[in-house]
């Protein structure tokens, strides 16, 4: 429970994770509440997509515990099938059903798991198709797109399963620098309009103006999180520090081995 | 040294340019084909040939004398052992990646042991069975026989091709269908398969002409001459006349048969191209 007495979506307790010997993730404590948007930076290696991958138990945890509204999805017990309806997933690389139309991207889901009927499912996908401005472009197929239109459809199709809670795996990474606004956009509406979000990112600006707090990661643990005017603005630690300089001022950054 | 000059001592030097040495070369060998073709025009005793292989008659007498029929039962063959094929094969190859242990070696072991056997064996296996275990009767005769007979053989290869085309579907694809609420089943059966068949078009369509020529072996299980399919039909009636042209005529129709093939999937290709 928070102060304010709403529960969080997300709950993280000592979360490890390796891959061999190599330990990614050296617990992590953390959570997500409701309406919040978090943006989760850090040096490339530093674990925080691997962090996002366990929220959804695409990688499975070696240690700690994961809860998503009030359900232990480490449980191996959980109706995990069940539990990730609730999470949308936005993947760096799209992954988008090639084979499949924009409109079918987003109801081919929505009819076998949710059981939704095909005039539903539609009305839905075109209501979120329209969401992320991409209404004229139902029947086109995947390949027929840019990468930013791509990306507009993945966060489309995984609003359509009205999810409680939206992950983004470095959404913008993949794309031409003049299309990363365009996606960048769509994420700012949706966090006005009080999603729930948890966001792998490299933007400083859209971190900087659209989370509510920002949590800095490095070699598998949290450095520091708060809001993004003080770890952004005014970070407490030298590891923050170095990777926020090598960031928002790259050309000044000193040749290391 | 004037320019003029500088060029006549480099033709001098190196002979021929390559063009020219290229263009030489060309006419040579259009020359030994033309030698070639004279020498066959007129030593060959044309008349005994067309007589032996493309007696018109012949030809004549095979098409209205049940050569497409016996086409006919060569599609039918080859159709409904392709359908087992398919099946069994997907089947197959979901198994050699399933997580069970046991269900991986069974169906490596089966596709190593028919992938490794003449199809010849199957089939004299096949014609053999009724005599093992009498009172036998394989449905839809002779059908039943064929289609198994072949499906078995076809699956081992088309395991493999399947399985290889699953494996090429991008990690990201079953990962996006289960983040979505997919079961496994589902996200396989939706996702997974429909694009790995794509994949893998064209060499499964390299397995079906090949089991078009795989079902000329139905011979060797000896179905009556209503079921005989171009071989079978081809073989029977040069050996009645005691001319090739028969045969040659049951040859051309499986031509008739792999070339649309070819086309066909060059088709699917290019559409399936557009939606990658």
């Amino acid at each position: 429970m928070t102060v304010d007495g709403t529960r969080p979506i997300v709950e993280i307790q000592n979360l490890h994770k390796s891959f061999g010997d190599n330990h990614v993730l050296r617990g992590i404590d953390f959570t997500v509440n409701q309406r919040e948007v978090v943006c989760v930076i850090g040096p490339s290696g530093s674990g925080k997509s691997t962090l996002l991958r366990c929220v959804n138990l695409l990688e499975q945890p070696s240690d700690g515990k994961v809860f998503v509204r009030g359900e232990d999805i480490t449980d191996p017990d959980c109706f995990l099938d069940d539990a990730r309806r609730h999470i949308g997933m936005v993947f760096q690389q799209f992954n988008l059903f090639p084979h499949l139309s924009v409109l079918t991207n987003c109801t081919v889901a929505q009819t076998t798991v949710l059981k939704r009927k095909q005039s539903e499912a539609v009305a839905v996908a075109r209501a979120n198709l329209e969401r992320v401005g991409l209404h004229e472009k139902i029947d086109a197929y995947p390949a027929q797109l840019s990468g930013g239109q791509q990306q507009r459809v993945a966060i489309a199709r995984a609003l359509s399963m009205d999810p409680a809670l939206m992950l983004f795996d470095e959404p913008t990474s993949a794309l031409d620098p003049e299309l990363v606004g365009e996606v960048l956009t769509v994420m700012r509406k949706l966090a006005e309009d009080g999603m729930t979000m948890l966001v792998v990112t490299h933007e400083m600006a859209f971190a900087r103006e659209v989370a509510d707090r920002v949590v800095f990661m490095d070699a598998g643990v949290i450095v520091e999180q708060g809001s993004p005017h003080d770890v952004i603005g005014a970070p407490q630690h030298d590891r923050t520090r170095t990777f926020l300089k090598r960031v928002l001022d790259p050309t000044h950054v000193p040749p290391t081995s | 040294m004037s320019k003029t000059e500088a060029a006549a001592t480099a033709t001098e030097r190196r002979g021929l340019s390559p063009r020219q040495r290229a263009r030489r070369s060309r006419q040579i060998q259009y020359a030994i084909l033309v030698v070639l073709v004279l020498v066959a025009l007129f030593t060959a005793d044309w008349k005994q040939i067309i007589d032996v292989f493309f007696k018109p008659e012949l030809v004549w007498d095979a098409i209205t004398g049940g050569l497409w029929h016996a086409m006919l039962k060569t599609i039918e063959y080859t159709a409904g052992a392709f359908v087992i094929g398919l099946v069994a094969g997907t089947v197959l190859a979901l198994m050699r990646l399933s997580q069970v242990g046991p269900y991986r070696w069974l169906a490596t072991a089966y596709i190593e042991f028919f992938r490794g056997l003449p199809a010849i064996i199957v089939f004299i296996a096949f014609s053999l069975l009724p005599l093992a275990f009498e009172g036998l009767t394989i449905p839809f005769d002779p059908y039943g026989v064929v289609w198994l007979a072949l499906g078995i053989v076809a699956a081992a290869y088309m395991a493999e091709v399947i399985r290889a085309g699953i494996q090429a579907v991008p990690k990201g694809q079953i990962e996006a269908a289960r983040s979505l609420g997919m079961p496994f089943g589902l996200a396989t059966r939706k996702i997974v398969l429909p694009q790995a068949f794509r994949i893998v078009l064209p060499p499964l369509a390299n397995d079906l002409i090949l089991l078009v020529k795989d079902s000329s072996l139905v011979f060797i299980i000896g179905v009556s001459t209503d079921a005989n399919e171009l071989t079978g039909f081809g073989r029977e009636m040069a050996n009645n006349e005691s001319n090739l042209t028969p045969l040659i005529t049951a040859g051309f129709c499986y031509l008739l048969i792999t070339l649309p093939l070819g086309i066909l999937v060059r088709r699917l290709e290019a559409q399936a191209a557009k939606a990658r």
